[in-house]
C-alpha cells in the first residue's frame, strides 16, 4: 500500500511545494513558529528522541540520543547538514532539495534552535551546483520573510544558515573529513574520539545530521511523536525515502513506511514495478554500494534497520541496487570497488593500498581475462587485512562487495581461473596464506 | 578585517570576482574552496599564479592551496581546451543501463573518448563516478546540464549540434 501521506515527499501531494509561498500555504513555517512560540530547545530534543527519529544517512543511530551528547554550556555550537550524498545508488537527498527544499531549511532551522546553535552549515556536494543555488534562494527567502537572523520573530533567538560548496570528493560525506572540508582543508578524516558533538568545527561541539533526517524534524515537532509512530515500526518508526534503482522497470525514489518487505518495493506497480524483462533477482545491494549483498531468494525481508542488520546487511542510506541474472558478481564487485579505490582519500594504509590491490586484482581477473591461479584466496587476503583496521567507514566500506561477492557466488570466480586451478580454492589455502 | 594585500597577478578584471568572493567570506582561511570554485569559474582552471595569489591574500600556505586543489575532483590544473564539456557518470546503476555502449558509439563516431575530446577540440568528454541520479541511469550532464535515460542517439545528437553550431 503506498501511504496516502507523505512525510517527505509531500510534492505528491503538493505539487508545486517547492515554491515558497505555496510552501507557507501548506504548513510551511508552523511547526517554526510553533517551536518559537511553545517550545523550549529541550522539548525539541525530547519530541525528537520519543519519536524515535533515527540518522538516515547510513548509520541509524537515533538523532535526539545524538543532540543530547552536546556537552552543556560550551559555545558556539554549530550544526551541519551532510548534503554530500555520494553514494553509489543513492539519490534521495538530492531531489529532496530539488522538490521540497523549504521543509529541510525549516528543519535545518529548528535543529538549530533545538541544540541551541546560532550557525547552521549546509554542506552540498560540489556536483549539486543546482541544489546548492536552490537552497540558497530558500535561506534568502526565510530571511526576507523574518524566519531567519537577528531575533527571529521577536524571540530574541539568533540563526545564520549557510551553504557551504564541495569539490567532489566522496569522503566528505564522512562526517570529520567534512568538517575539515568546510575548514576549507583536504577532506581526510579525524580520528575519533574526540566525537564532533564534544570537539568538532573549529574545535566547538558540533553536530551533523543528514538531510532526510532534518527533512522529518518540521513534521514531528508539528504533527507529534505520536502520529509520527503511526508510521513504520516499533524500533524503526517513520518513513524512508528508498532509492531504487538498477534492472527495475521504474527506478526513482519512492517513500515507505520502515517494515514494508524488500519484495514489495521491487514488484508493486507503485513503486519498482518487477524486474525489467521479468527476469530474477540475483543480487540485491539495500543500503548503498558500502552494504553487503543479498540475494533474489531474500525478497521477503523488511525493509527495517533491524531485519536488514539480522540478515547480515545493512539499510544504510536506503539506495537499493538491484541486478538481475545477467550480471557477473564478481564484475559488480570491481565496478565497485573501483569507485572506493577512486575516493579512498589516501590517508590509511589499509584502505590506500587494499582497494588498489582488490581492484588490481579484480580488473585482471574479470576486464584483462588473466587471473592468476592464487587470485581467490589473494582477494580473501586483501579484504581480510582491510576490515577493522581502515581508519574511517570508507574502507570498511570497500570490504562489502568484494566480500559479499566471494561468499554468495565462490563458482564465479573459479570460472576465470585457468583451467584446472578450480581446486586451489579451498578454504585451508585462504587460511595458509593469512597466516604467511 | 582583514583587506586585500597582495596585488593581484595581472590587471585582468576577472580577478576582481575572485577578490570579492574573498572579501565576502571576510579573508578567512576556511574560504579557501570556495575561492578556488570562484577562479576556476571565472577562469576555466587554476595555475600557479592563481593558487600563489589566492595562498598569499587568505594567508593560507601555498601547499595547503596545491593540496586542496588536488585532492578535490572539481578543480583543475590545465586548462580543459573545450568550449564545451560532457560528464558521463560511471556509477553501477548507468554502467548497468548501458553507458558502455554509449561510450563505444561517441568512440566510433565522433573519436571521443573519456579523458579526451574531439579531434576539433571543441567538445571534452569527462566522467564522474556517480553524479547520485542513478533513477535516470544512464545519465550525463551536458555543459552543467543534467540528462538522464541517454541512449547513444541522444548522446551523439547533443555533441554533434555543439561541434556543427561552432564550425
Amino acid at each position: 500500500m503506498a501511504l496516502t501521506e507523505h512525510i517527505i515527499m509531500r510534492e505528491l501531494e503538493v505539487p508545486t511545494i517547492a515554491d515558497f509561498n505555496v510552501y507557507l500555504q501548506h504548513e510551511g513555517y508552523t511547526a517554526w513558529r510553533k517551536a518559537l512560540a511553545e517550545l523550549a530547545p529541550g522539548d525539541i530534543v525530547k519530541m525528537v528522541r520519543d519519536a524515535g527519529l533515527r540518522g538516515r544517512g547510513g548509520a541509524g543511530f537515533p538523532t535526539g540520543v545524538k543532540w543530547g551528547f552536546l556537552p552543556k554550556d560550551v559555545k558556539p555550537r554549530y550544526l551541519l547538514c551532510n548534503c554530500d550524498e555520494s553514494e553509489p545508488g543513492t539519490f534521495n537527498n538530492h531531489q529532496i532539495i530539488d522538490r521540497n527544499p523549504h521543509q529541510l531549511i525549516e528543519g535545518v532551522i529548528i535543529s538549530a534552535y533545538a541544540i541551541e546553535s546560532n550557525t547552521a552549515y549546509i554542506y552540498a556536494r560540489g556536483e549539486f551546483a543546482t541544489a546548492a543555488h536552490t537552497l540558497e534562494q530558500g535561506i534568502a527567502q526565510a530571511y526576507a520573510a523574518g524566519l531567519l537572523g537577528k531575533n527571529i520573530l521577536g524571540s530574541g533567538y539568533d540563526l545564520d544558515v549557510y551553504v557551504h560548496r564541495g569539490a567532489g570528493a566522496y569522503i566528505c560525506g564522512e562526517e570529520t573529513a567534512l568538517m575539515e572540508s568546510l575548514e576549507g582543508k583536504i577532506g581526510q578524516p579525524r580520528l575519533k574520539p574526540p566525537f564532533p558533538a564534544v570537539e568538532g568545527l573549529y574545535g566547538k561541539p558540533t553536530i551533523i545530521n543528514n538531510v532526510e533526517t532534518l527533512a522529518n524534524v518540521p513534521r514531528i515537532v508539528l504533527k507529534g511523536v505520536d502520529w509520527y509512530r503511526s508510521f513504520g515500526t516499533e524500533k524503526s518508526p517513520g518513513t524512508k525515502v528508498f532509492s531504487l534503482c538498477g534492472h527495475v522497470n521504474k527506478p526513482g525514489n519512492y517513500e515507505l513506511p520502515f517494515g514494508l518487505p524488500l519484495r514489495e518495493l521491487i514488484y508493486s506497480p507503485e513503486y519498482g514495478g518487477g524486474m525489467t524483462d521479468d527476469r530474477p533477482v540475483k543480487i540485491i545491494v539495500p543500503g548503498g554500494a558500502s552494504a553487503p549483498w543479498l540475494t533474489g531468494e531474500q525478497l521477503d525481508l523488511t525493509l527495517d534497520y533491524e531485519a536488514l542488520a539480522a540478515a547480515g546487511s545493512m539499510l544504510g542510506s536506503g539506495g537499493v541496487i538491484v541486478l538481475n541474472d545477467t550480471v557477473s558478481a564478481p564484475h559488480v564487485a570491481y565496478k565497485m570497488d573501483e569507485f572506493f579505490k577512486h575516493e579512498s582519500c589516501g590517508k590509511c594504509t589499509p584502505c590506500r593500498e587494499g582497494t588498489h590491490w582488490l581492484v588490481k586484482v579484480l580488473h585482471r581477473m574479470t576486464e584483462e581475462g588473466h587471473a592468476h591461479p592464487e587470485d581467490i584466496p589473494v582477494l580473501h587476503s586483501i579484504y581480510n587485512q582491510m576490515a577493522g583496521n581502515c581508519f574511517c567507514l570508507l574502507g570498511e566500506s570497500a570490504v562489502m562487495p568484494i566480500k559479499s561477492a566471494l561468499a554468495l557466488f565462490p563458482e564465479e570466480f573459479e570460472r576465470l581461473l585457468p583451467a584446472g586451478m578450480n581446486g586451489r580454492t579451498n578454504g585451508k589455502h585462504v587460511i595458509e596464506l593469512q597466516q604467511a | 578585517m582583514k583587506t586585500v594585500k597582495s596585488a593581484a597577478p595581472s590587471t585582468d578584471n576577472r580577478w576582481r570576482i575572485v577578490d570579492a568572493a574573498m572579501r565576502r567570506l571576510g579573508f578567512q582561511p576556511h574560504a579557501l574552496i570556495e575561492t578556488l570554485h570562484v577562479t576556476q569559474e571565472t577562469f576555466g582552471f587554476l595555475d600557479e599564479d592563481a593558487l600563489r595569489y589566492i595562498a598569499a591574500t587568505l594567508g593560507v600556505p601555498l601547499s595547503q592551496v596545491y593540496g586542496v586543489a588536488t585532492f578535490y575532483r572539481a578543480f583543475t590544473l590545465k586548462p580543459k581546451g573545450a568550449h564545451h564539456t560532457c560528464v558521463v557518470c560511471t556509477g553501477t546503476a548507468c554502467h548497468l543501463k548501458g553507458l558502455p555502449e554509449i561510450l563505444a558509439a561517441l568512440e566510433a563516431e565522433l573519436g571521443l573518448s573519456p579523458g579526451g575530446s574531439t579531434p576539433d577540440g571543441k567538445a571534452a568528454l569527462m566522467t564522474a563516478r556517480c553524479l547520485a541520479s542513478c533513477g535516470l541511469a544512464p545519465a550525463a550532464v551536458f555543459d552543467g546540464k543534467m540528462v538522464g535515460n541517454l541512449t547513444s542517439a541522444t548522446a551523439l545528437k547533443r555533441i554533434r549540434q555543439w561541434v556543427e553550431h561552432e564550425s
